[in-house]
């Protein structure tokens, strides 16, 4: 990314200390830890609850509102936060089915998807000039963040693990088995509404580190990485937070020393992982019960 | 006569316009009743990183749209069960293939000289104006193709996505269809890319079959009003975008077939409620 910068030096201390020796790698690191950290908890429940495609319309969403905040001169966090908020509440209040209603709304959420991006390629086509910021917005960008972007990101990743940790084991609950979870009692529908405003936030804060088109990779793909490796919720649920800062990091070293795209080194990173993970499975179905003895005490 | 329609650019996109708007009808249509529109999500982005990888390896974009979004259609229907694969699987491996997609753009932007600094925004966007005479004779010529593909498949698709279970028992190959309707999928999706771009074919896929759907429920009815609906829209959004300075064709497309669909929908909501509160009165 920076031309005429020495190449790693592969031992990991130096590196890093090189890295953090520039105040605006300082501030990639941190950004990148806070959204790992959230965007992981929050597509844990995202893939439990099979909402990846509405996770996918509310991160497009995002698009279109940083480009019409640039057009309007705002800063581009408003018109994230604004937007995929925006996207996640009409989702939320489309009537939900089983059958035919879920090709209704597969077929709204694929347009409501497509007509964002065609907003946001509009804004751009009125804001000249503008052509080189696309990519940064839809594959993600690590310069510039300041400090108090940092805060800002921290704040509301703050606001929401909080309620998520509020609703976290009724959320749980009526994933798993909304039918029993609502005969006992449990909001289902009021669960869905809030998680869908959680998934708005987490995907906001994830769409300005990776960009709005390889959230999920952030999203998705450290949650099913976890899944994928073990049932137990807790455990699973820390391992997705591992798996994501792993990838961030590593996306972020990657991305200071070669020319490519912050995005293409984070997806790469965590694609990788999602493979072993599969392998990793597929190869203990040939022996008798590893691990699992272990972790049943 | 020719005079009439304008200028030969925008004859040249009424031509692929139209021809590519009724296959994305159609196929659109078969997508939405199998609720396979998150595979034609994940196609479109591998059009991108297909067209892209073309690109920096020195090809013409349209091999490399063809072969990607193909060849993963395969692939997909490999992986899935019973050709249809699950929505974690296609969202995880999508991400890295938009990811590759961008890797693909800095190589080709950084490697070749005569590199188009714009290429990565024409594909995710497309460029319908843009395309010349014999660039929309090809794309009419495979839509038309695609079309007729489609119409040779209709019947026995739909049983197979109605009952798949009595299909089979009915000795429909069930399988070998699905695979024939993502390989159709797939050739739709590279189609439209050139059309209105990587980013934006869902729309055209997924807006026209989803209000066709909503206007009646005899499947064949539906069918052609998908594909008219779509084309339908194509003509009034390349007229709007040429009327209306500023307006990318790509966005006046998509604006229409949105809006046509949204005013189906709120008129579907009130004609329900109404229908409510008169079962109430005579109750």
């Amino acid at each position: 990314m920076v031309p005429g910068e020495p190449g790693p030096s592969w031992n990991p201390i130096i590196d890093l200390q090189l890295l953090w020796s520039f105040p605006f790698m300082v501030n990639a690191f941190r950004a990148g830890t806070i959204v790992a950290v959230l965007a992981g908890l929050i597509g844990w429940f995202m893939v439990l609850r099979r909402q990846s495609f509405a996770g996918h319309t509310v991160a497009v969403a995002g698009f279109p509102g940083a480009a019409g905040a640039t057009l309007l001169g705002v800063a581009p966090v408003f018109g994230y936060f604004g937007f995929c908020l925006a996207a996640a509440a009409v989702i939320a209040a489309l009537p939900r089915g089983r059958d035919a209603g879920y090709r209704e709304e597969s077929a709204v959420t694929g347009t409501v998807n497509a007509f964002a991006l065609a907003c946001g390629y509009l804004f751009i086509a009125l804001y000249k000039g503008f052509l080189g910021g696309v990519n940064a917005l839809l594959f993600g960008n690590f310069l510039g963040i300041t400090d108090d972007d940092v805060l800002a990101l921290l704040a509301v990743a703050v606001v929401a693990l909080a309620v998520l940790a509020a609703v976290g084991r009724p959320l749980l609950f009526a994933s798993v088995d909304p039918d029993v979870a609502a005969a006992r009692g449990v909001p289902v529908r009021a669960l869905s509404v809030v998680f869908l405003m959680l998934l708005g936030a987490a995907v906001a804060e994830a769409s300005q580190i990776t960009g709005t088109l390889l959230v999920f990779a952030l999203l998705v793909m450290p949650a099913a990485t976890a899944q994928r490796l073990t049932a137990r919720p807790v455990a699973s649920l820390a391992l997705t937070v591992l798996i994501g800062i792993v990838a961030t990091w590593l996306g972020l070293g990657i991305a200071y020393f070669s020319p490519y795209p912050i995005g293409f080194c984070v997806t790469t990173v965590a694609f990788a992982g999602y493979l072993l993970a599969h392998a990793a499975r597929a190869g203990r179905f040939g022996l008798p019960r590893p691990r699992l003895a272990g972790g049943a005490t | 006569m020719t005079a009439l329609l304008g200028p030969p650019f925008l004859q040249h996109a009424l031509l692929a316009g139209t021809a590519i708007a009724a296959a994305a009808g159609l196929v659109g249509y078969f997508l939405v009743l199998r609720a396979q529109v998150f595979t034609g999500d994940a196609l479109s982005h591998v059009a991108f990183t297909g067209a892209l990888a073309a690109l920096a390896f020195g090809l013409d974009a349209r091999v490399g749209l063809f072969a990607a979004t193909i060849g993963i259609a395969v692939l997909m229907g490999a992986l899935g069960r019973r050709g249809r694969a699950d929505d974690v699987v296609i969202g995880s491996v999508f991400a890295w293939i938009l990811g590759m997609g961008v890797f693909f753009l800095t190589l080709y932007t950084t490697t070749r000289s005569t590199a188009n600094g714009a290429a990565g925004v024409t594909v995710l966007f497309g460029s319908i104006f843009g395309l010349s005479g014999a660039q929309a004779g090809v794309a009419a010529a495979v839509a038309v193709a695609v079309c007729l593909g489609m119409l040779l498949i209709a019947r026995p698709l739909l049983f197979a996505s109605v009952d798949e279970a009595v299909a089979a028992a009915r000795g429909v190959p069930v399988r070998l269809l699905g695979y024939g309707f993502l390989v159709l999928v797939g050739a739709c999706t590279a189609e439209a890319t050139q059309a209105v771009g990587a980013l934006l074919v869902l729309g055209l896929l997924a807006a026209p079959a989803g209000t066709a759907q909503r206007l009646t429920h005899r499947p064949f009815l539906a069918l052609a009003l998908s594909a008219g609906l779509a084309v339908a829209e194509m003509w009034a959004g390349l007229g709007l975008s040429y009327a209306i300075p500023h307006t990318p064709p790509s966005f006046a497309i998509l604006a229409a077939a949105a809006l046509v669909y949204a005013a189906v929908l709120v008129a579907g909501a009130v004609r329900d409620r109404r229908g409510r509160s008169r079962q109430h009165a005579v109750t």
